[in-house]
């Protein structure tokens, strides 16, 4: 049998057998726990406690699929409270139909991204939809993480520097080429990825730098320091001349009509820091393949209080609005 | 200092005599100019004027109107640029209306349209053919290889728009003082930039071709700024590694092939001759209007929506009393406040400091 069929979602012999001869055993049978929970031992009290759900279309695209994007994701949420990833769960809702080869595929990929995040998949759930009542694949991942530092929640003051570990709107616009089709646009790739290594190299570096961190997912960086800024008593300054956009975002953003500032990313942290640090912290950064191409990109500002403003290339300056809703391609 | 960032001096430096006025008749530029900071670096007593140049702002109530009852009552999907989901009709708007169960799809290009059409070959595809001169003639190949490829469920329902003709009817008017023009880079590389000279000999302005870039607003700038203040009335040309004199003949050729110059109506200016595209009577077969009659209710305006005066350049958005109150892009009162390249939604996103 080589599709999901409802049987599989049934609590008989057919489920049982793909939880143990697949879920189980590319998840990792030495974590996975079948029990009702998980038993959990924490070195401290003080923990980290999170949940997303993935419902992205396509389930594979080139630098990730659903299911590393699962892992990734909820490990991103915990490192960039400052908290360090431990144990993660996966709840798979699968649409009748759905390939056992694919299926496997996504685990796998999984399983990598646990690895590589040094996380382990404790517990999950396998529930079976009928055809045309999903997507294909559905995961929610809740994770649970440990605080050895602070949470990295600081005061926000101006003059902070705005750092992040690398190019912009990579992940959002590759999804959007593939699913508009533009196959002139080879070269794009997900930056799908696990951040907790870079995060917690940097606060070892620097335990008392760190004001403000964020991945900077949907609605891209400009939406994260709209977050920080709405009512603050003061404005966030990006400086279009530092910006990493790779080239062949850029192309396809300016084709659709769509600001590479609010196409989200995966493997992106937003952090704001102490000016006096900024430099040290972009040199940790790089020295992780997920921030080779770290950089400051803008500042903490007493103008323009309570709004994220841009000072492009020829100096003028413009506001980053609050994305009212997704975007949508334009007419030319 | 870059070159770029020597220009940028030069232009907010620039010394003017007295208060001038330029408009620009793109709404791509409306919002390019805001985006790349451009407008932000004028100097004092230089104003800019938002022209009739947002495609979707100027299609008038009763396009929307028609499209989405031929929609319901005949049972059709609804191809449409995105731009045009959130536009206010008389009476609701294609989102709203999906909402309830319209079939619509937001494609990127009307050939994908065409494509759906052939996939899909038990149901009916109308493509609302908005846009100016530079999407027409893509959408004239549309109708070219439906016909090629005997295709007989893609429609069309014609709204291409002509610039030049609305041009003429602002400066006709004399309602707004302008002092020069920054021309559709994109437009007159359809058109080319010899369908602007009458601007020079006819009226005595001066105008610029420009192109969108940072460094192409401020050149093109510069430009007009210069013919300006030497009371130079001439139409120039800055974006000429795109923009030729005569135009893209070969486009135009295939444009007037499908297409004929017909009556159109203008949001907030009304009638103008020979300002819209129809289809031929050749290619009646793919004419929505033709071949889906419907009953539509009248048109009916929003009341207080200064949306036309706007787009005759007689106001700013921020003259407009809605503007950022009843009026936002999540409850939008005119098209100008939702359009990509509305000036209100410029203004609204980029403008409010």
């Amino acid at each position: 049998m080589d599709i999901i069929v409802p049987g599989h979602g049934s609590g008989g012999k057919l489920m049982n057998d793909l939880i143990n001869n697949l879920i189980k055993s590319t998840l990792g049978n030495e974590t996975i726990q079948l029990d009702d929970a998980a038993h959990l031992n924490l070195a401290t009290t003080s923990i980290a406690f999170t949940t997303d759900s993935y419902t992205i279309t396509p389930i594979e695209f080139t630098g990730g699929t659903i299911g590393s994007l699962a892992v990734n994701g909820t490990v991103n949420d915990l490192a960039v409270m400052g908290a360090t990833p431990q144990f993660i769960s996966c709840a798979l809702i699968l649409e009748e139909g759905l390939e056992i080869e694919t299926l496997k595929r996504i685990l796998v990929s999984m399983k990598e991204a646990a690895l590589k995040a040094g996380v382990a998949i404790v517990t999950g759930d396998t529930k079976v939809v009928p055809k045309g009542k999903g997507d294909r694949i559905y995961i929610n991942t809740a994770g649970i993480g440990v605080f050895t530092n602070p949470p990295q929640r600081r005061e926000i003051k101006p003059h902070d520097t705005i750092i992040i570990n690398g190019s912009i709107g990579d992940h959002g616009t590759t999804i959007m080429a593939l699913r508009n089709n533009l196959t002139f646009s080879k070269g794009l790739s997900s930056d799908c990825a696990a951040l907790n290594h870079l995060i917690e190299d940097v606060i070892r570096h620097y335990p008392d730098a760190i004001k403000f961190m964020r991945d900077a997912t949907r609605g891209g960086v400009a939406s994260v320091l709209n977050e920080i800024t709405k009512n603050a008593p003061f404005g966030a300054k990006l400086i279009e001349d530092n910006l990493p956009v790779k080239d062949e975002v850029r192309g396809v953003a300016d084709i659709l009509g769509i600001d590479p500032l609010y196409i989200a990313n995966e493997g992106k942290v937003v952090m704001i820091a102490d000016k006096r640090c900024a430099e040290g912290i972009v040199e940790i950064m790089k020295k992780h393949p997920e921030g080779r191409d770290a950089c400051i990109i803008g500042h903490i500002t007493n103008e323009f209080s309570g709004k994220t403003y841009i000072q492009t290339k020829i100096g003028g300056k413009r506001i980053l609005p609050v994305l009212i809703e997704e975007q949508l391609p334009r007419i030319c | 200092m870059s070159d770029i960032k020597k220009e940028a001096a030069l232009l907010s430096q620039y010394l003017l005599p007295q208060p001038v006025a330029i408009m620009e008749v793109c709404g791509t530029h409306t919002t390019e100019f805001f985006r790349t900071g451009v407008k932000d670096i004028f100097p004092q007593s230089l104003r800019l004027i938002d022209g009739p140049g947002c495609p979707v702002c100027v299609t008038a109530n009763d396009y929307l109107d028609t499209a989405i009852a031929i929609g319901w009552q005949h049972n059709c999907v609804i191809a449409t640029f995105g731009d045009m989901m959130k536009v206010p009709s008389s009476y609701t708007s294609l989102a709203k209306e999906k909402s309830k169960g319209l079939q619509v799809e937001v494609v990127y290009s009307p050939m994908d349209a065409v494509d759906m059409a052939q996939k899909n070959p038990d149901k009916k595809f109308i493509f609302l053919s908005i846009g100016f001169e530079t999407t027409a003639p893509a959408e004239a190949v549309c109708v070219l290889e439906a016909k090629k490829k005997n295709i007989k469920n893609f429609f069309l329902l014609p709204g291409n728009k002509l610039t030049v003709p609305a041009v003429k009817v602002l400066l006709d008017s004399g309602e707004v003082n302008i002092d020069g023009f920054i021309l559709p880079g994109h437009v007159s590389a359809i058109i080319g930039k010899k369908a602007w000279d009458f601007i020079a000999t006819d009226y005595g302005k001066p105008a610029v071709v420009a192109g969108f870039e940072d460094h192409d607003l401020i050149r093109g700038t510069l430009m007009l700024l210069d013919l300006i203040k030497n009371n130079t009335p001439k139409v120039l040309n800055q974006y000429t590694r795109v923009v030729r004199d005569e135009g893209n003949l070969k486009a135009l050729e295939i444009l007037y092939s499908v297409f004929t110059k017909g009556d159109a109506t203008w949001r907030g200016i009304g009638v103008i001759p020979e300002s819209g595209l129809d289809l031929k009577e050749e290619y009646a077969d793919f004419d929505a209007y033709k071949q889906f009659p419907v009953d539509v209710p009248p048109p009916k305006e929003h009341p207080g929506c200064r949306c036309g005066e706007l787009l005759r350049g007689v106001i700013l958005p921020t003259d407009c009393p809605l503007f950022g109150k009843a009026c936002s892009p999540e409850h939008a009162v005119g098209p100008c406040m939702v359009s990509s390249e509305g000036p209100c939604s410029a203004y609204y996103k980029y403008g409010r400091k």
